[in-house]
């Protein structure tokens, strides 16, 4: 699952693959011509909207792409890097950058693009940039406070809004292709003749109704993630799953044994967890079963994934979620962790026994006594073994 | 030769596509002012390695970037901007050297604009926390609501300001 760093691709990998997704940045902005000033402040005086056409199909089709890619599970979206929301030095930098662009005539990416075809203005402007970060740098103390305040977080602008991302994202598409339209006119008004580059406008209608047919598609078809969740409330196709089930007697067995071949997912509450936790057990969340971590984990080979969770129901909707996301080797313990504690960890014997049931008991005692003591031991390793992928730092 | 620009919206697909898989393969989308921000603290700690270490932004900095300012992603990635730009600027034969300006002005004025407008807009992407690239383009992407108020900041503010420079370029 991506993304493929730091794991399926490392560090110094990463840096070669730098260069070249530049070089095909690099290309593909001179190629659009954002390498001249002229073509890229026409947007603002209404005589060349070329910067608008490159810029908003370039966002919305990398939008629409990281949504189709989370939606079906290749792309973990909470470990992509958001760039975190301090409203106060957006708008004010914005509008600095804004000023910037119409006295300069670049931005920065265009400007070093512009340099290296021998703009020399260009040059110019990538000075002025180095001295702009270091008036920043050396008067950073007076507009720190500002800098960071109205800090709100790696929020994204659905959730603010308080609408569904396909919504929001299908409101930017139709913005795009109406300011797409409405710049042409624009243009065809103050140039007096339309680019012959934009002419064949039905391709655009024709591709303009496509987008639109697959955005209320994206409607019809819930989303894996919540559709899995809604599914697994249902016990006749949670009972056609795949997963296997446990008992306490098995578990606790294994346990002891020192089983190699087993592993356990708790999915009670961090709480519950810190309190009574068992060895070979991390803690998870239910969403993380979509996640990347908890991929990591239940692909290990030869292992025996054990669910746990309090009752028996919450424990088989989470094993008929791993099920279906093609996980195997998915156990749920029987009865879940309130009836391991009864049978188990807080053993009674009953007062009167059948013959059969003797030696059951006999181990539950054992069991009772012994498994405690693990536990203790497990819970000195516990402090040093919280290790998660953190979601990617960086920006511009 | 062919020296016609590639059709805006083929360009945009494929900047698209560009960006989607830079972020399927790092997490992290494009970028470009968080190079030129490398480069002056690479130089800073180069020419006045005293300075630096007493100063607050460089502090923060190196608190942030544990290895050196120029082994970074970004750094990388801008140099193979100038690559690419080149290689697409020889191909299609647009590579000259000169300064170019509107007939109407100056090269005078134009140079003290491109100045004074880069400095504005590496102020500006500090504070605002990136550029059209990062922060706009690659905010839109994911939709992350800062980058997005970014982008409108930027397109809002270029648009308020439009008139009043007009002289420079029509």
């Amino acid at each position: 699952m991506a993304p493929l760093v730091p794991d399926i691709i490392g560090n110094e990998l990463n840096l070669v693959i730098a260069i070249i997704i530049g070089i095909a940045f690099g290309f593909i902005l001179e190629q659009a011509g954002f390498s001249t000033s002229k073509k890229l402040v026409g947007l603002f005086y209404g005589y060349d909207f070329t910067v608008l056409r490159v810029f908003f199909t370039g966002g919305v089709t990398a939008m629409i792409g990281v949504i189709i890619l989370g939606h079906y599970g290749l792309l973990d979206l909470s470990l992509i890097y958001v760039n975190p929301t301090f409203i106060w030095s957006a708008v004010v930098g914005g509008l600095v950058m804004g000023l910037g662009f119409v006295i300069g005539g670049f931005c920065p990416g265009t400007s070093v693009c512009a340099a290296a075809i021998g703009k020399i203005d260009a040059m110019i402007f990538v000075g002025g940039s180095f001295l702009g970060v270091l008036a920043f740098a050396e008067g950073y103390p007076l507009f720190e406070n500002f800098y960071k305040a109205g800090a709100w977080g790696n929020i994204r602008i659905f959730e603010l809004a308080g609408a569904s991302q396909s919504l929001f994202a299908f409101l930017l598409v139709f913005m795009a292709v109406t300011a797409f339209a409405v710049t042409t006119m624009i243009e065809k008004r103050n140039n007096g003749f339309i680019d012959s580059d934009l002419k064949p406008l039905k391709l655009y209608y024709g591709l303009a109704v496509i987008a639109l047919v697959i955005g209320i598609s994206a409607f019809a078809f819930p989303e894996r993630q919540s559709s899995l969740k809604l599914e697994s409330n249902n016990p006749e196709l949670v009972a056609k799953s795949k997963f296997e089930m446990m008992d306490s007697d098995e578990l606790a067995f294994r346990l002891l044994d020192n089983d190699k071949s087993i592993q356990i997912l708790d999915f009670r509450t961090k709480e519950e967890f810190k309190e009574l936790s068992l060895p070979k057990s991390s803690n998870w969340m239910m969403d993380n079963v979509f996640g990347k971590d908890i991929h990591k984990k239940l692909v290990t080979k030869h292992m025996k994934n054990v669910i746990i969770a309090n009752d028996e129901n919450e424990g088989k909707r989470l094993g008929f979620i791993a099920s279906e996301l093609g996980y195997k080797d998915i156990y749920v313990l029987k009865g879940g962790m309130t009836e391991f504690k009864n049978l188990i960890l807080y053993f009674k014997r009953p007062e009167t026994s059948t013959r059969q049931m003797l030696a059951t008991y006999d181990f539950r005692e054992k069991a009772s006594k012994k498994l405690p003591e693990l536990i203790e031991a497990n819970k000195k390793l516990m402090n040093t073994d919280e290790k998660k992928t953190k979601r990617v730092v960086g920006g511009c | 030769m062919n020296t016609k620009y590639m059709n805006p919206y083929l360009a945009g697909f494929l900047l698209g596509l560009l960006l989607l898989v830079t972020i399927f393969i790092t997490g992290r989308g494009l970028g470009a002012s968080g190079a030129v921000k490398s480069a002056v603290v690479a130089t800073m700690n180069t020419v006045l390695p005293w300075h630096t270490e007493n100063t607050h932004f460089y502090q923060e900095y190196r608190e942030e970037h544990a290895e050196s300012p120029l082994k970074n992603w970004l750094v990388f990635e801008m140099m193979g901007v100038i690559i690419g730009a080149f290689i697409s600027g020889l191909i299609s034969n647009r590579l000259s050297l000169k300064l170019e300006h509107s007939p109407k002005i100056k090269s005078r004025t134009r140079i003290i604009g491109a100045i004074i407008g880069g400095l504005l807009f590496g102020f500006g992407a500090q504070l605002g926390r990136g550029c059209t690239s990062g922060a706009a383009l690659s905010g839109m992407a994911v939709l992350s609501a800062g980058g997005i108020i970014t982008m409108a900041a930027i397109f809002g503010g270029a648009y308020a300001f439009a008139y009043f420079f007009r002289k420079l370029w029509i």
